[in-house]
Parts: structure tokens; C-alpha cells; sequence
């Protein structure tokens, strides 16, 4: 009994310990994610109640005395009769009701006609790749992987896929939407508080769907406004000699192929931009922390870190390898 | 009766003997599944680059270590997958289109300018060839290279491989690598401008 005990508590903990945290749909900071946890409260209570009610009677019909009787009496009869029905009908308002709070609950999830800022983010194998278009194209820029948004502001989230279905999911601020090759959805994200929102595809979409994370960083207007002119600019030219070295090296190898360092003649479209790859807090969409030694290792060996990605191993020497993360954590 | 209970025990007994044979055949298939490095062993790796070619550069004899690892390049689905994949990562499309060339020479057609030998091929990646096909020595890993050489002889093969890459993400604009002989599906002879390459030595 001590150790079925112990046992409801360890699980209990570990499930009540799941719903708080930078990814939880209890944790909620956005207006959908709020509806929709009063929508999963609501219903979970309903149901407990329906459910803790049913075990009572089933408890007193089992505990009742077997008595031996010939046949109930008319009477008795149409009392149970009386009490199906009214059981079948409390059956049907309870459901119609969760039925109609649910259809309101969910009818304006998303959708919202005064945006002020949209961001494109288009689903990767297995990266997310999040384009600020601006009128301007001087203005526009992109960023992988982390998102930075106003708080307190409606923002319009353009859903594209170059690959496979993805699912974009960031349970505290809104619920889950589809991208879809070939086309566009749309969901509408609002975070009430500044915070740090981890977001994951929702979707299976290939060997390292589970190493595809994203954060949502939101912070007030001033801050925000700070952080997307240092993304607009052009990437920083460190004095450093060893990332200096790094720069040449990145020209000369395969890198420039894939990926765009705003500012050089690096421009491949195909690996994450690196323009202030120095700036994110995490690399390869939240597999590591974004240290020089991370940087590193992800250079030196992705294959061996996230199977099945789609940046080859490249010959470097360790001098080489040095130059290069020096490079890469310099561009702040 | 006891003929009928001793026959009931022998159809228990079949099906626990079927039972057990057919769970110790999967525990052997999944103890003989291929094995996945996705880093060479940088000692393998130095001997992979030791290719040995004829003085023409035409043929020659691969590593030694290359036989002793049995001939994974040729022979195992994930090494011609990753060939595949490093075949569009690297852009050789742009010269040599879907195996069938444009700048550069055809696959498909089953006529190799330096011969079909894997070590003739891994060469051609590694150190580059005149008229235009560029060294990749700097830009992969020597294993990288027998990987993307296992691939392209296998556009063109002469015969069908047991093993096949990876299908395409993309839609297919020929017949998959592994069916067999390129010749028969695409039999034009030496495509395009690379009728005149040939070695230069």
C-alpha cells in the first residue's frame, strides 16, 4: 500500500511538474491559449463531475441488499422509468452544452483583423525559418529557430512548408496549426507577458521532428524595436584575427552554399541564415546551447549530433574548426 | 483417450517451437542489421584516400581498406542514400543534371569517360578533371567522396544493384537508380558537348 502510494505521488509530481514551464498549454500568456485552457478546465471539471456521480450510484446499486423480488410494481416501474430519462436528457444537455462551448471557444481562435506585424515562418527538415518582410526590402530580414515579438500586439503568423507537413505549436500562446506545402495558413499569436515561449512542430515530419523546437521571445515594443534594427543591420566584422580567419575559411568551404551571412558574398538560401547566428540562444533548433564549444561540435560532426539532417560533415582542420566557431560566435 | 491428448500436445508443442524459431530469427536479422557511422574513423579515413590510379588516370587499384570493410560504398542502402543526398547538396545537378549531364558528361548513358571502376570515380570527385569538373578534396570528407561515388556509378550501372538509395523527394524525371542496364533506357552514346573530353594525359 506504502509503495502504490509512493508510486501515485512520484507520477502525480511528474505530471504536475509538466504543466508549468516555458511549454505548457496551463501555462498560458496569449488570448487563445487562454480560451483554451478555460475550454480544457471547463470540460475536464464537467467531466469529473459526470464521472464521480456515476461511480457514487454504481457504488449504492452494488452495496444495495440483493433482495429477492417477483416484479416490481407498476409503480416503482414507472419511477425508473421517470429516472432513465431524466439520466438520458441531463446525458444530452451536458453534451450539447461542451459541444456549444467548444464551437465558441475555438470559433475566433486565431483569427484576428488588426494585426500589426506579420512574420512568415516556413517549416524546414528540421529547422524553422522565420522571414520579417517589411514594405521595404532594405528592411527585411530573417532569422531560424527564435522569434522575437512585441508583447501586448496581435501577430499575424504566415504558415508555409518547404518539405513535409509540419505543425507550429507554442502551447502557452496559441494551438496548433499545420504547414502545408504549397500553401498558406494563418494563425494570429498574442503574448500578454514578456517571457521566453518554447514552441515544437506538433506534426511528425521525419527523423529529428523531436529536435525541432522553436522560442518565441517576447518583450515590450522598445526592446523589440531594438532587437529587430540589430537584425536589419548587416553582420558585424569582428577585429579578431582568428575570426577574420574564420570569415575567409567560410567563403572558401562549402558553407557559403547554403547559408546567407548578410554583409558578405555569402548568400545560399538553403541552411538557416547566419547573419547574427551569435545572437540566438540556442543552435540546430534547440538541440544545443549556443557556445562556442556547441558551435563547434555542430560544425565538426552534425551528422553524429542530429541524424539524418541535411548539413554534411566538411574536412576541416583543427585550426580550421577553431577559425570557424570563432566566426560563427562572433556575429552577434 | 490417450492418443487424443498426446496429439494435442504435440500441436502446443509445434506452435512454442514455431514461436521460439521465429523470434530467434528476428533476434539474428536485427543482430546482423547493418551498422550506421556517421563519422569515419579517422585512421579509415586516411587509408580511404589512398587511391592508387593507372598512369593514364583511368582505373586503378582501390584502398585495401576498402576490401576489408567490404565494399560498403557499392553495397549498403544507407551509404547510396547519403551518396544521394550529397549528390544534390554539393549541386552536381548543375553540371550534371539528373544523371543524364548538361555542362558536364551523362551517367545514364553508360559511357564513362574514365571507366566505371569506383576508384576511378571517387578519383574524378576528389581531384577533379580537365575541361571543368572541379576537386572536391577541401570541400568533403574522403568518406563523403566514396559515398557520392557509390551513388553516381550507380546511375549508370552496367547491372541492377541489390541495394537501392533513397527514392526521390522530388518528382522523377528518369527511371529510378536501381533498375538496370542504364543502357537499355537511355542508350544515346556520349551526350552533348562532352563528346571530346577525354583524359589529357
Amino acid at each position: 500500500m506504502k509503495a502504490g502510494a509512493a508510486v501515485v505521488l512520484f507520477v502525480s509530481a511528474i505530471l504536475i511538474a509538466g504543466c508549468n514551464g516555458a511549454q505548457s498549454a496551463l501555462n498560458a500568456e496569449g488570448a487563445a491559449a487562454v480560451q483554451l485552457k478555460h475550454l480544457i478546465i471547463g470540460i475536464v471539471v464537467v467531466c469529473s463531475v459526470v464521472w464521480a456521480l456515476v461511480m457514487v450510484v454504481l457504488v449504492l446499486a452494488l452495496l444495495r441488499a440483493r433482495t429477492p423480488r417477483e416484479s416490481p410494481s407498476s409503480e416503482s416501474e414507472r419511477r425508473m422509468g421517470k429516472l432513465v430519462t431524466a439520466a438520458v436528457a441531463a446525458t444530452v444537455v451536458i453534451i450539447a452544452g461542451l459541444t456549444i462551448a467548444s464551437f465558441y471557444a475555438t470559433r475566433g481562435l486565431g483569427m484576428s483583423e488588426d494585426a500589426t506585424l506579420a512574420i512568415k515562418v516556413r517549416g524546414q527538415q528540421w529547422w524553422w525559418q522565420f522571414i520579417y518582410d517589411d514594405v521595404d526590402p532594405a528592411k527585411s530580414f530573417q532569422t531560424a529557430n527564435e522569434m522575437h515579438i512585441p508583447v501586448g500586439v496581435d501577430i499575424r503568423i504566415e504558415l508555409e512548408s518547404s518539405d513535409v507537413i509540419h505543425s507550429f505549436w507554442v502551447p502557452s500562446l496559441a494551438g496548433k496549426r499545420d504547414l502545408i506545402p504549397g500553401r498558406q495558413n494563418v494563425i494570429t499569436i498574442r503574448a500578454e507577458r514578456p517571457g521566453v515561449y518554447r514552441g515544437q512542430c506538433a506534426e511528425f515530419c521525419g527523423l529529428q521532428h523531436s529536435h525541432m523546437a522553436l522560442f518565441v521571445i517576447a518583450e515590450d515594443m522598445a526592446a523589440y524595436q531594438r532587437w529587430a534594427a540589430a537584425q536589419r543591420a548587416s553582420s558585424v566584422s569582428s577585429a579578431d584575427p582568428e575570426a577574420t580567419a574564420g570569415k575567409a575559411l567560410f567563403m572558401r568551404k562549402p558553407c557559403a552554399a547554403c547559408h546567407t551571412i548578410r554583409g558578405t558574398e555569402a548568400s545560399g538560401s538553403t541552411g538557416p541564415d547566419l547573419t547574427h547566428v551569435g545572437s540566438r540562444q540556442t543552435i540546430a533548433a534547440g538541440l544545443l546551447d549556443n557556445t562556442r564549444g556547441s558551435l563547434a561540435a555542430w560544425i565538426a560532426d552534425p551528422q553524429t549530433l542530429k541524424p539524418g539532417n541535411n548539413m554534411p560533415m566538411v574536412p576541416l582542420s583543427s585550426d580550421e574548426l577553431r577559425q570557424l566557431s570563432a566566426y560563427m560566435e562572433s556575429l552577434k | 483417450m490417450p492418443w487424443e491428448v498426446s496429439r494435442e500436445f504435440f500441436d502446443r508443442a509445434f506452435i512454442a517451437v514455431a514461436f521460439l524459431v521465429t523470434l530467434g530469427a528476428a533476434a539474428l536479422i536485427g543482430e546482423a542489421r547493418e551498422g550506421r557511422q556517421y563519422r569515419t574513423d579517422p585512421t579509415v579515413g586516411a587509408a580511404l584516400d589512398e587511391l592508387r590510379l593507372m598512369p593514364n588516370g583511368i582505373s586503378g587499384t582501390p584502398p585495401e581498406i576498402y576490401f576489408a570493410l567490404g565494399k560498403p560504398y557499392e553495397t549498403t542502402a544507407y551509404d547510396l542514400s547519403q551518396g544521394k543526398r550529397l549528390y544534390s547538396w554539393f549541386g552536381c545537378g548543375a553540371c550534371h543534371g539528373d544523371g543524364r549531364g548538361g555542362r558536364g558528361p551523362s551517367f545514364l548513358d553508360g559511357w564513362w569517360l574514365y571507366g566505371p571502376e569506383m576508384v576511378s570515380i571517387a578519383a574524378s570527385i576528389r581531384d577533379g578533371r580537365p575541361h571543368g569538373m572541379p576537386a572536391f578534396r577541401d570541400k568533403m570528407t574522403i568518406d563523403e567522396i566514396w559515398q557520392l561515388a557509390g551513388y553516381v556509378q550507380t546511375i549508370g550501372a552496367y547491372k541492377a544493384k541489390i541495394t537501392a538509395p533513397s527514392r526521390n523527394d522530388d518528382k522523377q524525371t528518369r527511371p529510378a537508380e536501381n533498375r538496370a542496364p542504364a543502357a537499355i533506357l537511355f542508350d544515346e552514346g556520349p551526350v552533348g558537348p562532352n563528346a571530346v573530353q577525354e583524359p589529357s594525359h
